[in-house]
């Protein structure tokens, strides 16, 4: 018996897709049924799956989520105050459980081609035509097929060859748990033509902290010739929500990807990044921060393609776990046969604030060319002691000078942001997430 | 101010002060001198509340409060201030911000209201002045990449920001160019007074022409073995320690 998935869970999924009606047209239809056949095939997987080994989901499967289809709103402006990152003039698109807050949102008008908006309004657009779905293969992903099964809304992102969006586009997912569990299948796509720039920050919070949630969202991307999209998707839901999200990334030739991939934590948390380096000299740089603590399980699970000469890809994880937390850090790196003269390095460091906190890393290369220039380390460890006490004699508390060793060690990646804005207001969450100050300024 | 008696201390099997014994008054400057290896760190970690040493016996009474049992940093709050012999690089930290965090602690403590980011900067700005630190240090990472005079030169800037009445200097002034051991003694001079007290470790009798001490002590495994006036460091320069060695021996036999 195949043991790797296991079927019971799917079926509650299976009764949740009977009364589903989304938006769009047939051949989303039958791409949704496709999906949850495949889902009810394939079932979840178990920790006896070597890519799952040490995340179990069965805590999200035997959650009783409420999927909210209709259209009726209850944020006020009120509500996503706390979570404006990107400043108050930046773009922002607002969905609450899922669905698109039109109100609460700020979207410039549309120019020179440029789509800034929701999915299920563009649904007819050239662009989703041609490319929702093509990079998030569910074959093999049962979250995908989940995903793909209630494909409905999310973020469409398009910004046509030799466009630019110069402010951050802020996504922001708010699942409202005040009146039940709440499950949400955000979907964005983000395209970025030929010569194009585009910075996006993705975001995911809970309101509310009795009831469990759960984001299974996907999202894809192209990022064409010599375009630069620079990604921050931060996952910081409440300490029981459950988090699986899928990110595909397709780059051609020149171009350039960054992504900051920052989480605070949940009761189960899975970030899939799926980098594809699809034409010459693309590059691609992935940092991941996770700081966490309680009961938490954060996975991130990585895999970097090469899969054209000349590409460059430059990744660094950092995590700092406290209490009983547990991180994996999983990171692939695929050279192919054909990508010769490729540069890819990779580094995982943890700090563990406690005896019973506990990581698992592992690098993973796998090399098919020769002429190549490839990287791995990590490092798992304590705060540095003769630092923390360099800073005790000087008068500083053990707590802050823990939390001033902690922040340094965070902001080596949170430095990487291009925007000064969002790069001060998450180093202002990051330090409240390490003090454990528990709210947003 | 501070008193030592008989103080035992060791990390793990290995036996390091074995009865050490000494007394630092108000306004005195107390020059420590000895062998490598003899314990002379060992003690300033002590006194700073490290705690990969086990004190076995003996006490330590600052203003008449026992310093064993503080945590380093409520030292640092009473005005006890190391200056290490080995600073540690803390990358990501910045200088300034960490300095701000640490005397506002100890102003705290002090019952004075914290400094605001002006009169910071000003304070700042004087001390630098007094040690003649470039402005550029500050706003770097605590010791990173700092040149091994740099970093000396570091400790005593935040020695004069923290103004603390007892100060222990473990070899500050070892890997200081000329001018800058000059501009580092200045610098403690002008810290002098009739309240604050000075341990200053060195091997080098050079520093003492400058620091001009009330006493000079031999620590030697583990014990101050000899104690006299500042002509004792002469002696030191110009015989060695052999001599100190066989008058010990000689005692024992
Ligand atoms: N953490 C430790 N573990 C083991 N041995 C130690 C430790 N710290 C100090 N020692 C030993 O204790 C002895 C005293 O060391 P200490 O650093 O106090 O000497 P010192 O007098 O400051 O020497 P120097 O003049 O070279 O700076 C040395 O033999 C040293 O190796
Ligand atoms: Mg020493």
């Amino acid at each position: 018996m195949n043991t790797t998935f296991q079927h019971n869970g799917t079926e509650v999924f299976v009764r949740e897709f009977n009364k589903f009606k989304g938006a769009g047209n047939g051949t989303l239809t039958s791409m949704r049924k496709d999906a949850i056949n495949r889902l009810s095939e394939l079932g979840f997987p178990t920790t006896k799956h070597e890519e799952w080994k040490y995340t179990n989901i069965s805590p999200i499967l035997k959650g009783d989520f409420t999927l909210i289809t209709d259209d009726q709103f209850f944020l006020t402006q009120e509500d996503i105050k706390p979570f404006l990152f990107a400043g108050k003039n930046s773009i922002l698109l607002v969905f609450e459980n899922g669905r698109f807050n039109e109100a609460l949102s700020s979207i410039p008008e549309n120019s020179e081609g440029i789509v800034l908006g929701n999915l299920s309004d563009h649904f007819t657009h050239p662009a989703v035509k041609s490319h929702l779905g093509k990079y998030a293969g569910y074959k093999d992903e049962s979250f995908i097929a989940l995903n793909t099964a209630f494909v409905n809304d999310g973020a469409f992102l398009y910004i046509p060859a030799n466009g630019s969006c110069e402010q951050v586009v802020h996504i922001l997912y708010l699942n409202d748990t005040r009146k039940h569990a709440t499950v949400m299948y955000p979907r964005n796509l983000i395209v970025a033509e030929k010569n194009s720039s585009l910075k996006v920050l993705e975001s995911y919070h809970t309101l509310g902290h009795i009831n469990q949630s759960f984001s299974n969202s996907v999202t894809e991307i192209l990022v064409e010739e010599n375009a630069a999209v620079e990604m921050c998707k931060l996952q910081a839901e409440n300490a029981i929500a459950n988090h699986i999200s899928h990110t595909e990334v397709n780059q051609t030739a020149n171009s350039r990807f960054n992504i900051s991939t920052i989480t605070f934590g949940g009761n189960v948390v899975r970030n899939n990044l799926h980098i594809v380096l699809d034409g010459v000299q693309a590059e691609a740089r992935l940092y991941g921060l996770y700081l966490i603590d309680g009961k938490e399980l954060v996975d991130n699970h990585t895999l970097v393609d090469h899969a054209s000469p000349n590409c460059y890809s430059n990744e660094l994880y950092k995590g700092i776990l406290d209490e009983h937390a547990q991180g994996v850090f999983n990171g692939k790196v695929l050279v192919r046969q054909d990508a010769q003269k490729t540069n890819a390095y990779q580094s995982n460091k943890n700090i563990l604030m406690s005896d019973d906190a506990v990581m698992n890393t592992k690098p993973q290369l796998e090399i098919f060319a020769d002429d190549v220039k490839c990287s791995h380390g990590a490092t798992t460890g304590q705060l540095d002691e003769e630092a923390l006490f360099y800073l005790r004699s000087r008068g500083i508390g053990e707590k802050d000078a823990k939390a001033f060793l902690n922040i340094a060690f965070a902001a080596e990646i949170i430095r990487n942001i291009s925007s000064q804005y969002l790069q001060d207001r998450l180093m202002q969450l990051v330090e409240a997430r390490l003090k454990k100050i528990n709210s947003y300024e | 101010m501070l008193k030592i008696k008989s103080l035992r201390a060791r990390v793990e099997d290995k036996q390091i002060l074995k009865g050490l014994n000494l007394e630092v008054g108000a306004g005195e400057v107390h020059a420590i001198m000895g062998p490598n290896g003899s314990g002379k760190s060992t003690l300033a970690s002590i006194l700073a509340g490290r705690e990969d040493f086990e004190v076995e016996s003996g006490e330590v009474t600052y203003n008449g409060e026992d310093l064993l049992e503080m945590s380093p940093e409520d030292r640092a709050r009473k005005g006890v201030f190391l200056a290490f012999q080995y600073p540690v690089e803390i990358p990501g930290v910045s200088n300034a911000n960490f300095l701000k965090t640490a005397i506002n602690e100890i102003r705290k403590a002090r019952g004075e209201s914290a400094l605001d980011s002006k009169e910071f900067l000003q304070l700042m700005k004087e001390k630098m002045k007094l040690v003649e630190m470039d402005k550029t240090m500050t706003q770097r990472s605590v010791n990173e990449g700092f040149s091994g005079g740099e970093k000396k030169r570091n400790e005593v800037f935040q020695m004069a920001m923290l103004e603390p009445s007892l100060a222990i200097m473990d070899e500050t002034d070892s890997g200081l160019d000329i001018d800058a051991l000059r501009i580092v003694a200045n610098g403690v001079n002008a810290l002098r007074n009739e309240n604050r007290s000075f341990v200053v470790i060195t091997h080098y009798q050079r520093l003492l022409d400058y620091i001009v001490p009330d006493y000079v002590h031999v620590l030697y495994d583990g014990k101050i073995v000899k104690s006299g006036k500042k002509e004792l460091a002469f002696e030191l320069e110009q015989k060695g320690y052999d001599w100190i060695k066989e008058e010990i021996s000689a005692v024992k036999a």
